[in-house]
């Protein structure tokens, strides 16, 4: 058990010395989702009327930082395949470590990457003026529920990653996936707009419950969502909390038996 | 006392529609070298995955160090190294950076793993390029630091999957030299590769697949037997083939083989050089100007062909023409 925990964080401490060598990928990884941050402040923010203190920007925030993390499975995902293609993983898998220190260790270090992108976005949202109300343990605690929610969909990344033929595939399977995710939504504009059936998706959608439970840690009523009155747009906070725990008992075994498993392409 | 043993060995892909392994039996004496010979997709490398431990066959059974693959693979992977086509190091950190990180796998201590690494690197003359990012290496730099990385624990047994595929003459060179000073530090290895002279220089015994099985098996020397030795290849014009058969025959005093389509006249000849000069001086008298003119060393292809009545396939001609030291598209 020892073994496995320091095997996986040898391979954490490989994510982070790379990005020490190539600092270009954190910086890029950074700019983008601060970009959105920006885009959407300034280009929507103006037009969209919330009728809430502070603006659109007070609710963009916490939806930006739900698709940031939800796009963790990507990162971990082309990591994964990345290493599969180059052979890396045959190497670790002839190496006398644990059986799942590799995909642990891959989770951890995007989790870790998470935490300074996260950081990095609050703090440009605090300086186009996002002033979450809740007090410091909450806002804490919000960003406790990200970094949750960013390791589990890490896992549905791990599966895919192992599963795909070559890292372009990767790109593509999880960047389609997550994309429709994070906009068919709550996250960026009311789901009162959208046709009815997307409407009821939007409501189930893990990425919706996961903003709405932010706004709430956050200080704020979820204006974007709460149409039905549904269980979900109810209960964010819990029904995210029972979405991460079925993504990761489901992901997490299934990803360590197709490490265990894994053959190169 | 055998430090590998394989015994019918059985892996298929597809459900079954592809016959990767088909009954493959191999061992490997403790301190020596096998060499495992074959065209690419002959199961070269599925039988190399299954003695690591990646791969499990489907049925047989492999021990390494007297350890059972199936049974025991975490004791297995305490006592080999892997290295070669498909075993890769992390071309984002530097040489350093990898060797420290598969030491601590290896779950020495940050010292040991520090020293181990000095030690490797000075071994496998990387010391300058240590502190670089490995895809700054020369393919055959990345080669040895995949080696090196591969010898962390010193092995008991060391499984080397085309050590040399891909890489100009000199990295070729310099890895066999590399793998030579291994071999005399009393290693046992088993090397897979599509080159009968890498198996000749490296390997003790050499093991010949195809199709996944064992098809020969034997020294270098007793392989070459039955494969014949230099072969006279001369290549004229249309008028000239006639002239030509006759002086090779003379020269080689054996059977000689016509094509022709490619006007090309080939013999066996035991005295190398020395028949490629005769044949030249006799060709020169009678004025005939060969179009090419050259001694052929028994290829893979031409091991394959004797034993198995078939060309080695799936080859490119790029291996092709490096395996046989032949120009491209000559043949």
């Amino acid at each position: 058990m020892m073994n496995a925990i320091s095997d996986a964080l040898i391979i954490t401490k490989r994510q982070l010395l790379q990005l020490a060598r190539v600092p270009e990928v954190l910086i890029f990884s950074t700019i983008q989702p601060v970009m959105f941050v920006l885009l959407f402040r300034y280009v929507f923010g103006g037009s969209i009327d919330t009728g809430q203190p502070g603006g659109y920007v007070q609710l963009l925030m916490p939806g930006i930082f739900v698709q940031t993390v939800a796009f963790t499975l990507a990162a971990t995902a082309v990591g994964l395949s990345a290493d599969m293609q180059k052979g890396l993983i045959d190497r670790f898998r002839s190496l006398p470590i644990s059986r799942s220190a590799v995909v642990f260790g891959r989770t951890l270090g995007d989790g870790v990457l998470n935490i300074v992108v996260l950081a990095v976005m609050g703090l440009t949202g605090f300086l186009v003026g996002w002033r979450p109300t809740s007090g410091a343990f909450k806002v804490f605690l919000g960003f406790v529920f990200l970094f949750v929610f960013g390791f589990a969909m890490s896992w549905i990344g791990v599966l895919i990653g192992l599963s795909v033929r070559e890292e372009r595939v990767a790109q593509n399977v999880t960047f389609i996936a997550v994309f429709p995710l994070t906009f068919l939504s709550n996250a960026f504009a009311p789901t009162t707009g959208m046709p009815r059936a997307l409407q009821y998706f939007a409501e189930w959608n893990p990425v919706s419950t996961m903003v709405a439970g932010c706004r709430e840690l956050f200080g704020l009523k979820n204006e974007f969502g709460a149409t039905a009155g549904s269980f979900p747009s109810e209960n964010p906070l819990l029904m995210s909390i029972i979405y991460m725990i079925l993504i990761m008992a489901i992901f997490i075994p299934l990803s360590v038996r197709k490490y265990n498993n894994a053959a190169k392409k | 006392m055998k430090a590998v043993i394989a015994e019918d060995l059985v892996k298929t892909y597809n459900k079954g529609s592809v016959r990767a392994l088909d009954g493959l039996n191999l061992d490997v004496e403790e301190g020596t070298v096998l060499g495992v010979l074959g065209p690419n997709g002959a199961g070269k490398t599925t039988t190399v995955r299954i003695l690591a431990t990646l791969l499990a066959p489907d049925s047989g059974r492999a021990t390494v160090g007297g350890i059972d693959v199936l049974k025991h693979p975490d004791e297995v992977r305490k006592i080999i190294g892997l290295s070669g086509q498909y075993a890769a190091v992390d071309e984002t950190l530097t040489g350093w950076d990898n060797l420290i990180m598969f030491g601590r796998l290896y779950h020495l201590s940050a010292k040991d793993a520090k020293v181990r690494a000095i030690e490797l690197l000075e071994q496998f003359s990387l010391s300058d390029a240590a502190k670089r990012p490995i895809r700054t290496y020369s393919g055959g730099m990345r080669r040895r630091l995949d080696l090196a990385a591969s010898l962390i624990i010193r092995p008991k047994v060391l499984f080397l999957d085309e050590p040399t595929t891909g890489l100009d003459p000199r990295g070729r060179q310099d890895m066999w030299g590399v793998i030579d000073d291994l071999v005399k530090g009393g290693v046992t290895l088993l090397l897979t590769t599509q080159y009968l002279e890498e198996a000749d220089h490296l390997a003790d015994e050499i093991a010949v697949i195809d199709h996944g099985k064992v098809i020969a098996r034997g020294t270098s020397d007793s392989l070459k037997k039955q494969v014949g030795g230099e072969r006279l290849e001369i290549v004229v014009e249309n008028e000239n083939v006639q002239a030509t058969k006759e002086i090779v025959a003379k020269v080689s005093g054996s059977a000689v083989n016509v094509d022709e389509g490619l006007r090309q006249i080939s013999a066996p000849v035991t005295t190398g050089s020395k028949a490629l000069i005769e044949a030249a001086k006799l060709l020169d008298e009678k004025g005939i100007h060969p179009l090419d003119i050259g001694l052929k060393r028994p290829s893979l292809d031409d091991v394959f062909l004797s034993l198995t009545g078939h060309v080695a396939e799936e080859k490119t001609d790029e291996d092709l023409a490096t395996a046989t030291g032949r120009k491209k598209g000559k043949k």
